[in-house]
């Protein structure tokens, strides 16, 4: 290799060097505020990477699996509450009212924005369901009922 | 080593070679769109949790996937090209983007589709969808740059040093739901584990990804060519062909 070509190899290297750490530095210090939710875990006890608890009254995202048991519909009216949890201790009460996506049930993952009203619950305007990367027929999901399903947010 | 690599570097062998295996990939294309579009939407069976909805993973999985390749394509291009100093390699660069940024579009596009009806939402800002946007305009920068300068080495130069620079969102998107808390799910095929999918739904689905590579292929090999007729233009080679061709 002559010396301009290997000039240039070290120069184009350096710099998707530099730009990698550059961006990698960004991304760890931007690390809390890119996650698109809180887990009830974290809401509880604080984010798992700084520790931070969200205050009561703030903005927030909450991610966890709806609790089997636990939504409760006003007969007359479009308000549900339910319970929310993941694999860690957390457990976040959603109150919400309006329409719920069609993937809402129980045990199934679910993404509420809203507003924290108390420690431990939210005033939620928007619940998304959050589906998961395993497709399959049904006959196939029957076979292995309540193992994929139910799978908790990584 | 590289030696057999060497008459490339000369445009009109490199145009030759384009034409010659252009046809082979639209042969590949053809009956893999069929058969995968037809089996996919037709014939797969409906998901369990997602019914029939699941289906447009036909089109935003591939979609998806072949944006990322082209411009990993693009990137290596843009490396040769700038070290090298290899001006066919540059033609490539700008070649690939706009097809790249197509494919692009479609993700998001069929992925707004999807999101609506499974999610409750058409967009969310996390993290997954936010980066993908953002390859979307990395490949519109780098059509606009090529497309800014009269002087079309200094183009070359300048999109494949952008090329360069954008190739950092690549292992963001890809790992950007493993990484932070994402509406979007996980990856399904492109992981170590087995495929989370069963089989008789992965299997239309791979031969979809493998229809829109060689439509890939296609597109990126005529726009190569296309490039490569423009920028010689007043070579004797191009002249050449012309005349042949008018005649004939």
């Amino acid at each position: 290799m002559n010396p301009r070509r290997k000039k240039r190899l070290l120069i184009t290297c350096s710099l998707i060097f530099g730009l990698s750490l550059a961006m990698g530095l960004t991304l760890f210090a931007l690390q809390q505020n890119i996650d698109l939710f809180y887990t009830p875990n974290e809401i509880l006890e604080g984010k798992n990477e700084t520790g931070v608890k969200p205050e009561i009254g703030q903005r927030l995202r909450v991610g966890g699996m709806v609790l089997t048991g636990s939504v409760k519909r006003d007969p007359d009216s479009l308000k549900v509450s339910f319970d929310l949890v993941d694999n860690k201790a957390g457990q976040v009460t959603v109150y919400f009212d309006g329409i719920l996506p069609d993937l809402f049930r129980e045990g199934q993952g679910i993404v509420a924005q809203g507003t924290l009203k108390s420690k431990n619950s939210v005033d939620a305007f928007e619940v998304l369901a959050k589906h998961d990367e395993d497709y399959m027929p049904p006959e196939v999901a029957d076979a292995v009922k309540g193992m994929s399903n139910l799978k908790t947010e990584q | 080593m590289w030696k057999w690599l060497h008459p490339y570097a000369k445009a009109e062998h490199s145009y030759a070679l384009a034409g010659k295996l252009m046809p082979w990939f639209l042969v590949l294309t053809i009956p893999s769109f069929i058969i995968g579009i037809v089996w996919g939407l037709a014939f797969a069976p409906a998901d369990y949790q997602q019914g029939d909805s699941f289906r447009i993973i036909y089109i935003h999985v591939p979609a998806a996937m072949m944006a990322m390749a082209a411009y990993s394509t693009m990137a290596i291009a843009a490396f040769i090209g700038l070290v090298w100093q290899l001006r066919l390699a540059e033609m490539a660069v700008a070649a690939a983007a706009p097809v790249g940024a197509i494919y692009t579009f479609i993700a998001l596009f069929t992925g707004a589709a999807w999101g609506k009806p499974m999610w409750g939402a058409w967009w969310v800002w996390d993290a997954r969808l936010t980066s993908e946007l953002i390859l979307l305009f990395v490949y519109m920068g780098i059509i606009a740059l090529y497309n800014a300068f009269s002087d079309k080495v200094l183009a070359g130069r300048a999109a494949s040093i952008l090329t360069l620079v954008g190739v950092i969102n690549l292992p963001i998107i890809h790992f950007s739901v493993v990484w932070w808390n994402t509406l979007h799910q996980g990856a399904t095929i492109t992981k170590f584990e087995q495929p989370s999918i069963a089989t008789e739904m992965l299997i239309p689905l791979l031969i979809m990804i493998f229809s829109f590579a060689t439509f890939l292929g296609v597109m990126i090999l005529y726009r190569f060519r296309s490039e490569l007729l423009q920028r010689e233009q007043h070579r004797a080679w191009v002249i050449k062909l012309v005349q042949i061709k008018g005649r004939g």
